[in-house]
């Protein structure tokens, strides 16, 4: 997510001219939108910190000090301690890693797999759509911790098979999405009118319909990247998803929330940390639809 | 077929023949007839108005020959639609692709919704140019420009790199027109270009495309549901009811003396020929509905010259003298005499 706010700053100095692009004109859009731009550098920093703070840290994530025992904040350590004597920073930091990892892998695989499925079976409507989306309303059904309880059974735990899981059952709405806006593109005059010039279907799908649909997919995107991140949480709070000795942000609210009456600050900074990546993400999101829509500009 | 056309036209070559075009939706609810045996040609140059109400089928006949009605549920058949010699009802899907857009254009009825709102005016118009003949990106661009000089936008070269929100009504179907004539097609269909634009708007845009039609002697035929616009404009008329055609004619003769009760009956309807205050003319009754057999002639039951015999004779276009045909049972007898 951060990859859309941190590699267009190039862009940005010819924003103005008159011949801009689409991503142009939508990056000059969002750079006027401050909450998003509040939430994208909310985002960049979390994901920094999370990267490269490890390094600076004097303890690793799974270092204990059990005379320590869960300890508040204090110099030595800065957000205190768990209750194996785990720096909570340490912890925070690598939980960051594995959550937004989560988020980026499981909601790639959901656009991946849930945009050409919508693509396809929108486009190709008919009886090919009808058995595609059946398959997906099946899919639906299927209550999501039944599904990832046997996975974990079947497949053992396993650290990538979270991302398959998340990712397998978030592609769904995707796919919905897209099909019903292909659906309502294909049907649209200027996509007739495109057919009427000659154009090959190739050619159409690429020009005509996906930057149409981009937009929305755009942002659906940015609000899957939380939806997945609280999904990591919640399995891992049920105790399915990530194990200790490694950490997520989820897995930290879990612990923090076991002992939060000796030990508030287990509970609050994760929680903290969390809530404001959410944040950030939907705000982001936001603006990304904001900015996407061509039609909102007011020149 | 060619010869009720009421043209003595068979030793000139036609730009476009069609010949008993027949399109057909098969739905749910039974087969609708949306084009039921309709003949025409067109010469190059020539100015063809089709009129008739919502749904008389001629839209669907325009969309029919590009290929353009989705097919299923929609099922053309017919005699032939010759393009100087390719058969546009039978050729395979590639050589009517190349058709598409660069011999036989289209502009449609709602500008405002017949560009892609995420691309440039100027990429939209160097398209069909791209994907139609060998050129490069800068001769492309120049062209666009140019094209859309021609059309009357002013400030062409600023504004050609907006979107079309950016542009009015007015201006995005100059954009059209500019598309469509781009390719320097030999026929360009013009499906209610300008219903769907304010009146100053949609006199201008006439006069473009008439002026556009003047310059490149490009055959147009012009879709509409309003008699006097047609007659502004075409040379010859074709009026459609119903899927079939029930009056061809030369425009002024069709307005000195209509040969069908239907053609007359729209010449009624239009507000500008009754008298102030007084109520409006309607056509009693309601179009038929496609999907159930019509015995003979379709606008009998709405007629008010109908007799017995128009709803059990089958009713074939006849020549009537003075360049016109007409499909009125009692008006080829000689019955019947409307003015």
């Amino acid at each position: 997510m951060s990859a859309t706010a941190t590699a267009s700053p190039a862009l940005a100095a010819d924003a103005v001219e008159p011949g801009r692009s689409l991503w142009q004109d939508a990056w000059a859009r969002l750079r006027r939108n401050r909450m998003a731009v509040i939430g994208g550098v909310v985002l960049i920093v979390l994901t920094a910190l999370s990267l490269f703070g490890p390094l600076f840290l004097a303890y690793s994530y799974e270092e204990q000090n059990l005379a320590l025992g869960a300890a508040p904040p204090s110099a030595a350590h800065l957000l205190g301690t768990d209750k194996l004597g785990r720096d909570q920073l340490a912890r925070l930091f690598f939980g960051g890693r594995v959550s937004l990892l989560v988020g980026l892998a499981a909601t790639s695989v959901s656009l991946t797999i849930g945009v050409l499925w919508g693509s396809i079976a929108g486009y190709a409507g008919g009886r090919l759509d009808a058995v595609m989306m059946r398959v997906v309303d099946i899919l639906y059904a299927l209550p999501f911790t039944i599904f990832v309880i046997l996975l974990m059974t079947v497949f053992g735990r396993n650290f990538i098979l979270l991302f398959v899981a998340i990712g397998a059952v978030e592609w769904l709405t995707m796919a919905r999405i897209v099909r019903g806006q292909v659906l309502a593109l294909k049907r649209q005059e200027f996509i007739e009118a495109a057919v009427a010039l000659g154009l090959r279907k190739s050619r159409i799908v690429l020009r005509h319909v996906v930057p149409n649909v981009l937009g929305p997919v755009m942002v659906y995107t940015t609000l899957t990247i939380p939806a997945v991140m609280l999904l990591e949480a919640f399995l891992s709070f049920l105790g399915l998803g990530v194990q200790p000795p490694m950490s997520s942000w989820g897995l930290l609210i879990k612990e923090g929330a076991e002992q939060m009456e000796e030990a508030p600050w287990l509970l609050i900074y994760p929680a903290a940390v969390f809530a404001a990546t959410l944040f950030s993400l939907n705000f982001l999101g936001d603006g990304l639809r904001d900015a996407l829509d061509v039609r909102a500009s007011k020149d | 077929m060619r010869s009720t056309s009421g043209h003595r036209r068979t030793e000139r070559v036609a730009l476009l023949e069609v010949d008993d075009l027949r399109t057909a939706f098969h739905t749910r609810n039974g087969v609708v007839r949306a084009v039921d045996g309709v003949s025409f040609c067109i010469d190059r140059g020539e100015t063809l108005g089709i009129v008739g109400e919502s749904g008389s089928g001629k839209s669907v006949t325009c969309l029919s020959l590009l290929g353009l009605v989705p097919q299923p549920p929609g099922r053309i058949e017919g005699a032939g639609a010759v393009l100087e010699g390719i058969d546009l009802l039978r050729c395979p899907q590639e050589v009517l692709r190349g058709i598409r857009g660069r011999r036989i254009a289209m502009i449609f009825q709602d500008p405002m919704t017949s560009l892609n709102p995420y691309m440039t005016i100027e990429e939209q118009l160097m398209e069909p140019l791209l994907i139609h003949e060998k050129i490069g990106r800068a001769a492309a661009a120049r062209m666009a420009l140019q094209a859309l000089q021609e059309v009357g936008v002013p400030e062409a070269e600023q504004r050609i790199r907006s979107y079309p929100h950016q542009f009015s009504g007015g201006m995005r179907q100059r954009v059209m027109i500019a598309m469509a004539l781009i390719g320097k097609p030999d026929l360009l269909i013009a499906d209610e270009p300008t219903t769907a634009l304010d009146v100053t708007v949609q006199a201008q845009i006439l006069d473009l495309i008439a002026q556009q039609q003047r310059q490149r002697g490009v055959a147009v035929i012009f879709i509409s549901h309003d008699l006097s616009v047609v007659a502004g404009f075409c040379d010859r008329v074709m009026v459609m009811y119903a899927g079939r055609v029930v009056e061809t004619a030369d425009t002024r003769a069709i307005f000195r003396e209509p040969k069908h009760p239907y053609t007359r009956a729209l010449q009624r309807s239009r507000p500008a020929m009754q008298a102030k205050g007084g109520e409006l003319y309607v056509i009693p009754g309601l179009p038929p509905d496609l999907s159930r057999p019509l015995p003979g002639c379709a606008f009998a039951p709405r007629c008010e010259f109908a007799v017995a015999d128009c709803g059990r004779t089958e009713m074939r276009l006849q020549d009537v003298g003075a360049g016109q045909a007409s499909a009125c049972l009692r008006v080829q007898r000689g019955e019947l005499t409307l003015q």
